[in-house]
């Protein structure tokens, strides 16, 4: 690889050809500031739209100032990263930015956690010198995802995740000149647009213009009704971030203070949506067998690949783009519908109440579960499985409100019987982690002998397409993964062409899985992040004591009491579901 | 619109073509020309210069003789109609009067191609010009 | 075959057709059958012969008779009077202002003594729509030259000696651009033509494509030629229908004689051409911005490198010239570098045409060499400025551009004289402003055109070009303090030291070089709340002086919002703070009782 020699700020480095003035800086420890540009490495993300120049530097010979972030090094450059120039430019296109950005930072949702704060503090803004006129639109709400386009900044990343990343092609710049702002065709509103929640747009937003549907105040008020018994479920995801909210280091689990935290919130009883990611296995699995084994019987017309169907996001994206292809997906429902569905009729029969006093709240590492629960298939007479939809962030604001001191809580249990889990169903919180459960039951289902092996390191990873075959005693079942719906999208391209060789394919709407969902404590473009509660994730499996669903005594003990078989007739009609035709 | 494959085809209809706006090439260069004006007011058409003027444009364009020619009003000698004022290239304009077709001829042959004056020339005391 | 003894040219560019040159065909063709003349004359639709200000043109040919502002009812006369019985019509010559004497032959006009006419050649000469008097024209020779006896580099060379530079704006040489695509190596390659002009005023690639198609098209196959390209695109704005409409019927015509297409002239080189139509954004002139708008994307520039002569449409290496770039290379072949380089200053080659507008005499297209002054182009060609009033600066290179002082009009117009003033070459835009001309106001109106041209993806541009249009509304609303003129300097530095795109880098332009140059002006809005050109409406103040006003209650009763009182045969008054400076009061008052400071 080529070098080239350059001196920023004076300091000599020896950098490889064709990186970008910023990295050759980051690389000895000069930190420019950037605002719109965003790049997640290993999961191949850049938004480098170069349209905030923050980060512009001075080249020494060059008639103007050079964005940091799309300039190219070049043999001989001298560049001065902080000349007086520099910074008045830096400074000058911040106070134009803050300009035209309402000025409600002390009760604005981003407020702590916003991008564009933390920089007009870092450059030191103390006063506006150009005021005017500030530019305004129509708020506009959807089940999941609010939008105060007031607030945006034109960084453009929710459009680079929504368009590059998701292929949902939402979100784009309309308008021009100051009215220019990222906004679905025509200013429509989000839930009329084939907008799949998956939140990927809110997770990179650098300031409030998108944030989730905030539900604690209803989560507080059920659980302030002393009619109601609520319940909760967390998402494995949750374990491996929550404790991000509060100042702990990235990758920390934090399942035992979570549910002494969720139990001091005042939950009636604390449940694991792993719990239902287990059922979710055995009927899925089970789904998945039946299929090979018609194919295997020379069944032309059995619909292979499967693909999970536990991304409600995946779903919606499937529901309006592929809609031909909807006999696809296996038909089991998401685990967080799961849960709702056996909490209201199995648990609720065992407490002896009806399930309209029973209150359902989920914490997701998602945005799109807020929507998916309100899908009129997840409810009867009205009353909806799960009631209640809340972010891991927005958790962690309730937990803040409550007055607990998280570091210092001490580590609690999961109450009974939804609170049992194992390994394999923790690992549905990152890509690859439901089909590696799929594979270790339907393996021994399949073939009724123990798995040689747990861990299947094949599946694992952070490629955005990901394959593998595994050998189910002589039977080669070849599996694919996908995670970012574009990389979805090209592998429903392959089924559609004909040209798919898979067997079973995984697929999660969100960068990396659950794990790098719309509503995790947000990454600020540090992919190292995610990588961190990836293998918090492993860790979680490793530690659990077992960890092949079908071996959950819970599970096994729920089949007997209450649902017979997988694939029975009343697990048909409570685990399972049906999709539309959106376009 | 019959192909053209070869440059030489495509020299073809040019020279096709440029006779057909040759006359707007002439005009716009008409200092390099053989300039020829025709009086072709009442006193001048009653004399016969429509003929005079068709018989030069005819016999100019079959020698391939590039000459500009024009009508103009009555150059004020209606005594000698038809007449017609030629200017050679980086000469003087000459006018004749009585411009038949036979004079017409003559003007070509003697004056124009070999540039040997000619009877019947009309002393020039003027300019002509636009007002 | 029929030989014409009379051509009758007539232009029908979107400017004269807009003043009825269709009817005046017409009616031209029924008087000449009606004298029996149809195998005599021709009546020929042109393209633009530039002098707008007189439009519609008729030209006599053979004797080189200039008619301008013909309308359709003088039609008989000039069939009847001039192509019958060769009186010219003296009422319809032009008419020379200093000499005030007519003037028949359009060569004897000052209009026209100053201007060479190379990307101009053909505009008001031939039938646009008729590929043949292109042909006649040595069309297509140049194309037949490079492709048969010069190989792609010698082309290059070829253009790369006549230092032709772009003549869109940015001045780049078009040979080395040209170069520098061939070198990059891909299978697809594409040649553009940015047919997007977009400055206020300007209207030459307009009126080439609807003059001359066909030199356009040429153009681009020898660019293609040169590069490797077998494939080019027009983008072209939809508000052009005259110009797409020539420029199909041109293409059709050349693909009919295979003059575009596959195999051209039997040497194996291919080349077809699509049109692309833009939405008239002024952002898609650059050409990334271009680019991303034919393919579908949202017109917005992207930082530059990759060039878009290494990824461009399509992500394929792609050369884009503008519509006059292209009009220049089929003469620099068929005339040779060395005669074009020997034409225009010494950085600046050729000629470079110029849509004159604004407070001027002759308003119009030109073409000028390099190096013509700024008082040669407004005084002999323009004809000076209108109604005797005093010039006061002239704007070069649209909205981007900067605006000149009287102190420069001796400056010879090259790219690099025009930047050194603090203006720019631009597409060639050129407008003129008097003694009447606010210049804050002027800045105003520059600044708005850009910022609603914005593509807004970059701060600078969106948010920036915002405050200073406001400061500049404060300071003609004579609301500004002296700190917003350096207020505006600062920002205007900022924004072309930050801005994304050559529109943002440029908008400040008309805001720096108006205070650089007018400063006073400024300051008069801002200290002394006056507007010098009375042009502010705000900094404006009527009164009427009680020992002139005679009582005659005119004033009262055409002051539209009742800003005036009096009794009858007393002095009257106007209440400021109901006055809307409409200035009813002034114009009808009959004994000058009424001031304006």
């Amino acid at each position: 690889m080529d070098t080239v020699n350059l001196t920023i700020d004076n300091k000599p480095v020896v950098v490889k050809e064709g990186i970008t003035i910023l990295e050759a800086a980051s690389g000895i420890g000069i930190d420019i500031p950037t605002l719109c540009h965003m790049k997640l490495d290993d999961l191949n993300i850049e938004n480098k739209p170069g349209g905030c120049r923050i980060c512009v530097v001075e080249v020494n010979g060059r008639r103007n100032l050079a964005p940091a972030c799309c300039t190219n090094v070049h043999d001989g450059m001298e560049i001065n990263t902080h000349s007086m120039r520099v910074i008045n430019a830096r400074r000058t296109v911040m106070e134009l930015i803050l300009s035209d950005h309402p000025f409600d930072c002390l009760i604005c949702a981003k407020s702590g956690n916003c991008d564009l704060q933390d920089m007009a503090h870092k450059l030191g803004i103390r006063e506006i010198r150009y005021k005017g006129e500030q530019s305004t639109y129509r708020e506009d709400t959807s089940p999941a995802i609010n939008r105060e386009i007031d607030k945006c900044i034109m960084c453009r990343r929710c459009e680079t995740m929504c368009n590059e990343v998701q292929t949902v092609g939402v979100l784009s710049a309309i308008n021009r000149g100051f009215e220019s702002v990222v906004s679905p065709a025509f200013e429509m509103n989000l839930d009329h647009s084939v907008c799949t929640y998956c939140g990927q747009c809110v997770a990179v937003c650098p300031t409030g213009a998108l944030t989730e549907v905030d539900e604690t105040g209803k989560v507080i008020r059920a659980l302030s009704d002393p009619s109601k018994t609520v319940i909760v479920q967390t998402a494995p995801a949750v374990r491996a971030a929550l404790g991000e909210e509060f100042d702990m280091e990235a990758g920390t689990l934090v399942t035992g203070k979570l549910v002494a935290a969720l139990r001091r919130l005042g939950f009636d009883h604390i449940f694991d949506t792993d719990f239902a990611a287990d059922l979710t296995i055995m009927e899925e699995g089970t789904e998945l067998l039946n299929r090979l084994g018609k194919h295997l019987a020379g069944d032309k017309d059995v619909k292979l690949p499967i693909l999970t169907s536990c991304c409600p996001a995946w779903v919606k994206f499937f529901e309006h783009q592929f809609p031909e292809m909807m006999d696809i997906p296996s038909t089991a429902r998401s685990p967080q519908q799961m849960f709702g569905a056996i909490a209201k009729t199995y648990f609720a029969d065992k407490l002896g109440i009806k399930r309209e006093d029973l209150v359902v709240v989920s914490i997701m590492p998602c945005v799109a579960k807020k929507y998916e629960c309100g899908r009129d298939e997840f409810k009867t007479n009205d009353n909806p499985d799960v009631d209640h939809a809340i972010t891991t962030r927005e958790l962690a604001a309730l937990i803040k409100l409550s007055n607990i001191d998280f570091k210092s809580l001490p580590n609690e249990d999961f109450d009974n019987p939804l609170g049992e889990s194992t390994g394999a169903a923790v690992i549905f919180g990152t890509t690859g982690g439901v089909i590696e459960a799929a594979v270790r039951t339907a393996y021994e289902v399949h073939t009724k002998k123990e798995l040689p092996r747990l861990d299947f390191e094949e599946l694992r990873g952070m490629e955005g397409i990901r394959e593998a075959t595994i050998d189910f005693d002589g039977l080669p079942i070849k599996i694919g993964i996908a995670h970012g719906l574009g990389n979805a999208r090209k592998l429903l391209e392959d089924i559609q062409a004909g040209k798919s060789k898979f067997h079973a394919i995984e697929i999660m709407s969100c960068p990396g899985g659950c794990i790098g969902g719309g509503g995790q404590p947000y990454h600020h473009g540090n992919v190292e992040v995610l990588k961190k509660r990836q293998v918090a994730i492993y860790q979680e499996d490793k530690n659990k004591a077992i960890r092949k669903s079908h071996e959950n005594p819970h599970i096994v003990k729920l089949y007997e009491e209450f649902l017979g078989e997988p694939m029975s007739e009343k697990a048909h009609h409570l685990l399972h579901t049906s999709y539309f035709d959106r376009t | 619109m019959a192909k053209i494959k070869t440059l030489a085809d495509l020299r073809k209809i040019k020279e096709e073509a440029q006779s057909k706006i040759k006359l707007r090439e002439n005009s716009d260069n008409p200092e390099q020309l053989i300039q020829i004006k025709v009086g072709m007011a009442t006193c001048g058409i009653a004399s016969g210069a429509k003929d005079t003027m068709k018989y030069l444009v005819e016999e100019l364009e079959q020698e391939a003789i590039d000459a500009v020619v024009t009508q103009t009003g009555c150059m004020g000698y209606c005594y000698a109609e038809p007449t017609v004022e030629v200017t050679v290239p980086k000469k003087e304009p000459v006018v004749f009067g009585y411009v038949n077709k036979e004079k017409a001829r003559e003007i070509i042959d003697m004056y124009i191609k070999r540039g040997e004056l000619i009877d019947g020339i009309i002393p020039v005391n003027f300019k002509t010009i636009d007002e | 075959m029929t030989e014409y003894r009379m051509h009758l040219l007539i232009c029908g560019g979107t400017g004269c057709k807009a003043s009825e040159s269709d009817e005046i065909k017409n009616r031209l063709n029924k008087f000449i059958s009606d004298s029996g003349l149809q195998n005599d004359v021709q009546v020929v639709a042109t393209g633009c012969f530039g002098f707008c200000e007189k439009g519609p043109i008729v030209k006599v040919l053979p004797d080189n008779t200039f008619y301008v502002e013909v309308k359709p009812g003088d039609a008989e006369e000039i069939i009847k009077e001039h192509v019958v019985k060769g009186r010219p019509v003296k009422r319809l010559l032009y008419t020379d202002p200093t000499t005030a004497k007519h003037i028949s032959d359009s060569k004897g006009m000052d209009f026209y003594k100053k201007q060479i006419r190379i990307a101009l050649k053909n505009c008001g000469f031939i039938n646009p729509e008729n590929i043949d008097e292109y042909i006649a024209r040595n069309g297509y020779e140049a194309m037949g030259k490079c492709l048969t006896e010069m190989s792609p580099e010698d082309v290059i060379k070829e253009v790369k000696d006549s230092g032709l530079r772009g003549r869109g704006g940015g001045g780049f040489p078009t040979g080395l651009k040209w170069e520098i695509t061939r070198n990059v190596e891909n299978e697809q390659k594409y040649v553009v033509c940015n047919a997007d002009e977009g400055d206020p005023g300007a209207f030459m690639d307009r009126s080439i494509l609807e003059g001359d198609p066909h030199s356009v098209i040429e153009a681009m196959a020898i660019c293609g030629y040169c590069i490797g390209a077998d494939k080019g695109l027009v983008y072209i704005r939809a508000e052009y229908p005259l110009a797409i409409q020539r420029l199909k019927i041109a293409i059709k015509q050349a693909e009919e004689y295979g003059l575009i297409g596959d195999n051209i002239l039997g040497t194996g080189f291919n080349f077809n051409l699509e049109l692309r139509y833009g939405a008239g954004a002024f952002v898609c002139g650059e050409e990334t911005a271009l680019i991303h708008s034919m393919e579908g994307l949202r017109g917005e520039p992207t930082f530059k490198p990759p060039f878009p002569s290494v990824s461009g449409y399509m992500g394929k290496p792609t050369n884009v010239n503008n519509v006059e770039t292209f009009a220049n290379i089929p003469v620099i072949i068929n005339k040779g570098a060395t005669w074009f380089s020997n034409i225009g200053s010494d950085k600046s080659k050729g000629t470079k045409v110029f849509a004159l507008a604004g407070k001027i005499n002759n308003v119009g297209l030109i073409e000028v060499p390099m190096g013509t002054t700024l008082r040669e182009v407004i005084y002999d060609i323009g004809g000076g400025i209108k109604d005797g009033k005093a010039f006061k600066a002239v704007q070069t290179g649209g909205p981007s551009g900067g605006c000149l002082t009287k102190d420069m009009l001796d400056i010879p117009i090259d790219y690099d004289n025009l930047l050194a003033s603090g203006s720019m070459m631009g597409s060639g835009g050129m407008i003129v402003m008097d003694e009447d001309d606010c210049m804050v106001s002027i800045a105003k109106f520059y600044l708005e055109f850009t910022l609603e041209e914005s593509c807004g993806k970059c701060t600078p541009c969106r948010v920036g070009n915002k405050r200073l249009h406001e400061i500049l509304e404060k300071i003609t609303e004579g609301k500004g303090e002296e700190e917003d003129i350096e207020r505006l300097n600062e920002l205007s530095m900022v924004i072309k030291d930050t801005a994304l795109c050559g529109l943002g880098q440029t908008s400040p332009n008309p805001v720096l070089s108006t205070i650089l140059n007018f400063g006073e002006e400024y300051k008069a809005h801002v200290i002394d709340g006056k507007c010098p050109a009375g042009q502010c409406k705000s900094l404006l103040r009527y009164d009427i002086v009680e020992d002139v006003c005679t009582g005659c209650t005119l004033c009262f009763r055409n002051c539209p919002v009742g800003a005036i009182s009096g009794e009858r045969r007393k002095p009257h008054y106007i209440d400021q703070s109901l006055c809307i400076k409409c200035g009813v009061c002034f114009d009808k008052c009959k004994f000058n009782a009424i001031t304006l400071t």
